[in-house]
Parts: C-alpha cells; structure tokens; sequence
C-alpha cells in the first residue's frame, strides 16, 4: 500500500516535473513583445511610436528570432486613459499572448498596467512614467522602471546645481499631488546638500499666464527657480519665463524637473537656453550612444529622447534574460534579469534592485545657447554624472514590501 | 448646440407605450448581451455595459427632459472615487461600494441639479460644467483620490459574500444585472406618467407649467435620477478595473457621454447603447491601429451631426416608418 502510494507520489512528481520543463520554452511560439503608450496626446513626442521603434532595433539587433522563435512588436495607443491601458494590456495577455510590455507613459496608466501585470506574472518594462511609487509601495515581481523616476529627477537636479553653486532656491509648483511631492523631494535633496529654500510659489494646473508667479520667483533674489511641474505647464513657465529675461539676465537660473529632449526642441534653444535638467540618456556622450542614435535618427527623423533609448535598453535587456533562462515564463525571467548587469549603450554596469529599480547614471545637462549649439539636436552640455547609487533609492528606502 | 437639440426634439415625439418593435429590440439586446462574452472579450464587453448605462443615464436628461449637462462627469467619476475609497480603504463588499457611490452621486446630483435648473439652455449646461470642474479641483487636490495617480489596485472582493468577482464570467454577469437594473428602470421612467410630464416640458415648459405642473420638481427629480444611475455605472466600473482616476471626473467625459448620446441617437432608448459600444470599440480597436484615435471619433461625430442628425438608432427607426423602439 505504501510503496503504491510512493510509486504515486512519485508519478505525480514526475508529471508536474514535465509540466515545468514544458514551461521551459517559449509560450506560444513566440515572444510578443507589446509597446503599450501614448501615440496621439501629449507624450506622443516622447515616446509613442518613437518607443515602438527602438524595441524594432533591439529586435533587429539579435536578429528577429530568440531561441529560435520569432520575436513580434505589437504596440498600441492607451489615449492617457487607465481603463483603456489596463484593457489593453489585459486583452494582449489573455488573448493575444503577449509576453512583456513596454513604456506606458502617465504614472496613473502606468500604476493600472503594474496590477494588471502583477496578477498575470507578466513582465512591465516601464519608461515613461515619473512616480517612483512603481519601485516603492505599489512594486511587483515582475515589473521594471528603467530610465528615470521622480526620485533621481529630484536627487540629480537638487543636489547637483546646489553641487554646481546654485544655493538658494525657489520653487514653482504645480498645486496638485504631483507637484508637492516633486517639491518636497527636491527641497529636501536641496538642503541635504547645504542650500536653502526661499519660498515657494502655488500655481495651478494648466495655468495660461505665469507673471504673477514668475515676479514672485523673481524678486525672491533666488540664485535657482525649480519648475516643479510638467507638460503644458513647465512649457508655458519656461517661455513666459524666457519673456521676462528671467535666465538671460544672468542673476536666475531656471531648474526643469521634468524635461525631456523633446521638450527642449519643441521649445527651441532660444527660448530654453541655460536651463539646467536631469537625464538618463543624450546622444551626445559617446560613440557608442552616437551610432545608435543616428540609426534611430535615420528611422524616425528625430533624436530618442531618454524613454525611447531606455525602450531599447530594456528589451535588450529582456532577450538576454530569456536566452540565458531559456524560457519566457514572466517570474522566471524576471530573476534572470535581476542577476544579469546591463551593459548596453544606454547603461554601463547598471544593476536592477529587487524592487525592479534598474539603477543607472544619471546626467546632470545644461541647455545650451543658440551661438554654442554646432546643428541640430545639439542642445545639452553635460554639465555632471550622478552616479546610480545617489540618484535612486535604496531598496530599504524604497519602501517596498517584496523579499530582498 | 441649442438649435441641433431643437431639430432632434421635434423628430422625437415619443410614443406613450412599448410598442412591439421595442420588446423584440430589448429581446435582442438581451441575447447579445448574454452569449457576448463567449464571443467577446469580457472585460472589454464590461466596459461598453457600463458606459452604455452612463449614457442612457445621461439620456434620460437629455431626450426626455431636454436638459443638457455638461457636468455628468462629476456624478460618474466620483461614484468611482468613492466606490473605491470604500472598498479599498474601509473593506466595505463591492455591492455596497456601489450603492454607497451611487448615493454621492445622487446627493451631489441634488445639489447641482437645484443650483442648474433654475436656468436653461446654454446657462444650464454652463452651470453644470463650472460645478463638475469644481469636483475634478477637489479630485485633483483631496489626499484620498491619490491625486492624478488615482486610487488603484481595488479589490473586487465577493458579492453579497458568495460570487467572486475576481472571476471574469461572475464579474461579467454582475455588471450586466447592474446595467439591466438600470436600463429598466430608465424605461420605467419614460412610459410612465412622470416620463410623459417630462416630455410635456421638454417639448413646451410654459405650457406644461400653465396646466398646472411644477416643472422645476419634475426637472430636479429627472436630474437626481440621472445623476444616481451615472454614479451606479461610475461606481460598477470602478469595481470592473479596478481603480478611479481623474479621466472619469474630467470634463472630457462629459463631452465623451454626449458624443455617444447624440452618435446613437438623443430620445431613443437604444441608441445611447449603440452610441456607447461604438465609442468605447473604436477607442479600443484603433488604438492598436496608426490611425489618431480622437481624431477618427471628431470625423465621426461631424459626419453624424451634417448627416444623420438623429443618430444612429433614430435614423434606423426614421426610415422603418416614423416608428421608434
């Protein structure tokens, strides 16, 4: 009865032993990758089809198939809205078997996607969105933040103009969550580093006329003004601000804290000459980030801001994973990806926490004026490196609860 | 505006009773409904329920009162607020949630509503629109809605105790009783004799008055209803997704319930279904596609208003004999 019992136990065993090695390839017979982001709004230009066309190349790279299974790009446009982001991508892994998201662009689409992706096991490349909350309370086994967060934008422009000379500050927030927080942050890294805050100033979201405000920053006598805000609103400041020779004066500097390449070429240099921001990536650094740039270029016609060559990076990133792990089940990976560093043209030796943090160089950048820029796209002056381990949070400070 | 609603409400003469064609509609509808999430995705066919109950909802002002809102963003997102905060924060059962959301909205449909329909027109719709831009503010800054994160990762916990929702099939079926629930009661309303004073003041208000109605009481109860039903899908859709965020509260919303109103046709019963299926399809299936979806939806609608200005159903029922289901 007994030995029955054990030859059954061990049959199951067996049985569940093949299951896993079934697991063991490639769902599907092949590896969908879906760039889920927003392609007609406002991160149009940052991302969108932009993204779609850095995951191509990365896909390209390793020459369309992975352990001999074709790999295929899908991608989609979530309008800003959480529930169309959260169907989507509900639909893409229920239905249409796809293995990994890319992007999602908008902390509250992003934050949707990260519960969908948690409760299905599937892997969450995360480019465009800012919150760190993604690393932080609402992190996931399989989720990854790759080429920025608030928290590095607050470390990186905080602490490193105050680095660079810029002691006195004074801050124009955005009067919603996301601009208080992105406030405190920075105000915090500003006095951590030895400046003081002078004042803030509230304005409100999608204000048309900044005078009022930008007056106030002014005759503060602050040394920097930190534009806590983002979109329309850091666009409007920044040329209301160029309006009343804010920076040009050479008394003020303006401080973005959520400034994209894009953005600088929307605005054009003169208008945002000598503001100072924080990037995970510029073309302009190296041979390495050049070639691949000028591939990108070559595509699209524009230069990849640092959500679309954080879009390649991680998909990269990813095949390696599946290679070396020799499967594409979403947990499996996910780990393999955590042991592996990246090393590409977007990071060298970046190392990804437990929280899925993929911590990385960040760059301190100065815009540059009109008479320095050589052509176009040549908008930023590196003005310092932060090095990963300041720019983001440990995985004790995160606040998230997952083993580490 | 004010003069494409005339045009549609002389088209809109309502019959008194569900004639034939209606039942056979509603039969239909019905089929559909049931056998849809074999053939469709669920959650997917969710999301078109609870936007179809929102605009039938916002219908019932429209086709029947002749009252345009702007504002009913407010009574939908924020039952999804507070159905969220409910559930998530204080553990309350979804059914509960749901309830609780659909009570804000009818409360704060009380308060606009006797603020608004002391005027009409464009004033009315302008002063549903300021108030509804006051709850998105106060979306936008209180601490429980998490700001433009929203409040996420909601529970869908058990109903009554004893179905888990977080089965798609239990999920789907709770939703469609919930739209059922609602789109009965909005028949109710229409073929009973407060539908018919409705319609009495939609088509002439000093008349109505002078036979001796108080129409001001009539309009704030069509308003209350409206809003409470709006929160009733505001708050199921909460639940079905899973979070609230500020794109239910913001004022493209209430742009977004007219469009599929006036697509599927104002003052019929079905046509606010078409319309909503229509809205939420190609938001989903063109997104997939290099095609600008709101650019494809603004053709669509100006097609709608130069060429068919009754609406998909209204023009349908138009064309089977003046008769409407």
């Amino acid at each position: 009865m007994i030995a029955r019992l054990l030859a059954g136990a061990a049959l199951a065993a067996l049985a569940v032993g093949s299951a896993q090695a079934q697991q063991g390839k490639i769902s599907g017979d092949v590896v969908k990758i879906g760039v889920l982001n927003d392609r007609s709004g406002l991160y149009a230009d940052l991302g969108g089809e932009g993204s779609a066309v850095a995951v191509r190349m990365a896909v390209e790279e390793v020459g369309g198939k992975i352990l001999g299974k074709p790999i295929e790009v899908v991608s989609a446009d979530h309008q800003n809205k959480p529930d169309i982001g959260s169907n989507l991508s509900r639909e893409w892994i229920d239905r249409d078997g796809v293995d990994v998201i890319v992007d999602v662009p908008n902390s509250g689409v992003a934050l949707a996607v990260q519960e969908v992706t948690r409760e299905k096991k599937t892997i969450f490349l995360m480019q465009g969105p800012a919150t760190s909350r993604l690393t932080g309370d609402a992190c996931s086994p399989t989720g990854f933040h790759w080429a920025y967060d608030t928290r590095a934008l607050a470390v990186g422009t905080g602490q490193a103009i105050v680095k660079e000379g810029g002691k006195s500050w004074f801050f124009l927030t955005a009067d919603y969550a996301f601009g208080h927080q992105l406030e405190t942050d920075t105000a915090a890294q500003v006095k951590k580093a030895g400046g003081t805050v002078v004042g803030a100033v509230r304005a409100p979201l999608n204000t048309a006329d900044f005078s009022s405000f930008l007056l106030q920053a002014q005759s503060s006598g602050a040394q920097v003004i930190g534009l806590a805000n983002a979109g329309g609103d850091t666009i409007t400041s920044i040329k209301q601000a160029s309006e009343f020779g804010l920076t040009q004066s050479g008394q003020q500097k303006l401080a973005g804290l959520l400034i994209f390449l894009s953005d600088v070429h929307a605005l054009g240099l003169q208008v945002a000459q000598d503001l100072v921001l924080t990037t995970g990536f510029y073309w302009d650094m190296d041979d390495e980030k050049r070639a691949w740039s000028e591939k990108y270029k070559a595509k699209t016609g524009k230069m990849p801001t640092m959500v679309q060559a954080g879009s390649y990076s991680s998909v990269k990133h990813y095949l390696k994973a599946i290679e070396a792990a020799g499967t594409d089940d979403g947990p499996t990976v996910a780990a393999k990806m955590k042991e592996m560093p990246v090393n590409d043209m977007f990071a060298k030796n970046g190392k990804i926490l437990p929280n899925g943090r993929m911590v990385h160089d960040m760059y301190l950048a100065r815009v540059k004026k009109p008479s320095e820029s050589k052509g176009p796209w040549d908008y930023y002056e590196i003005i310092r490196t932060i090095p990963g381990d300041e720019a983001f949070a440990t995985m004790a400070e995160s606040g998230c609860k997952l083993p580490g | 505006m004010a003069t494409e609603i005339q045009a549609v409400r002389r088209d809109t003469a309502a019959p008194a009773r569900p004639a034939m064609p209606g039942l056979l509609a509603l039969a239909v509808l019905l089929l559909v409904l049931v056998a849809a999430p074999y053939v469709l995705y669920p959650v997917f066919v969710m999301k078109v329920l609870c936007f179809a109950l929102f605009a039938c909802a916002f219908n019932l002002l429209i086709g029947f009162a002749g009252l345009l809102s702007f504002g009913h963003a407010a009574f939908f997102g924020g039952a999804a607020y507070i159905t969220a905060h409910t559930v998530k924060v204080w553990g309350l059962p979804p059914e509960l949630g749901i309830l609780l959301g659909t009570a804000f909205s009818a409360t704060l449909g009380l308060a606009f509503g006797a603020l608004a329909i002391r005027r009409q027109g464009i004033y009315f719709a302008m002063i549903t629109l300021a108030l509804s831009q006051m709850v998105f503010f106060m979306a936008l800054q209180l601490k429980f809605t998490g700001g433009e994160d929203g409040i996420q990762a909601v529970p869908r916990g058990h109903l009554f105790g004893l179905i888990d929702l977080s089965q798609p099939m239990a999920m789907y079926y709770t939703v469609l009783a919930v739209f059922l629930f609602g789109f009965v009661v909005i028949w109710r309303t229409v073929h009973s004799p407060f539908g018919q004073v409705l319609k009495a003041i939609r088509e002439n208000e000093p008349r109505a008055i002078s036979l001796g109605y108080r129409t001001d009481h009539y309009k704030l109860m069509a308003f209350v209803l409206s809003a409470a039903l709006a929160g009733l899908a505001g708050g199921t859709k909460a639940i079905v997704f899973q979070l609230a965020t500020l794109t239910d509260v913001q004022w493209q919303m209430s742009g977004a319930v007219v469009l599929m109103t006036l697509l599927g046709g104002i003052g019929t019963l079905f046509g606010p279904v078409v319309g909503a299926a229509l809205v939420v399809t190609l938001e989903n299936y063109l997104a997939a596609s290099n095609l600008p979806v709101p650019v494809v939806i603004g053709v669509i609608f100006v097609a709608c208003v130069l060429l068919f200005r009754r609406g998909i159903v209204g023009e349908i029922a138009a064309r089977l004999g003046g008769k409407r289901p």
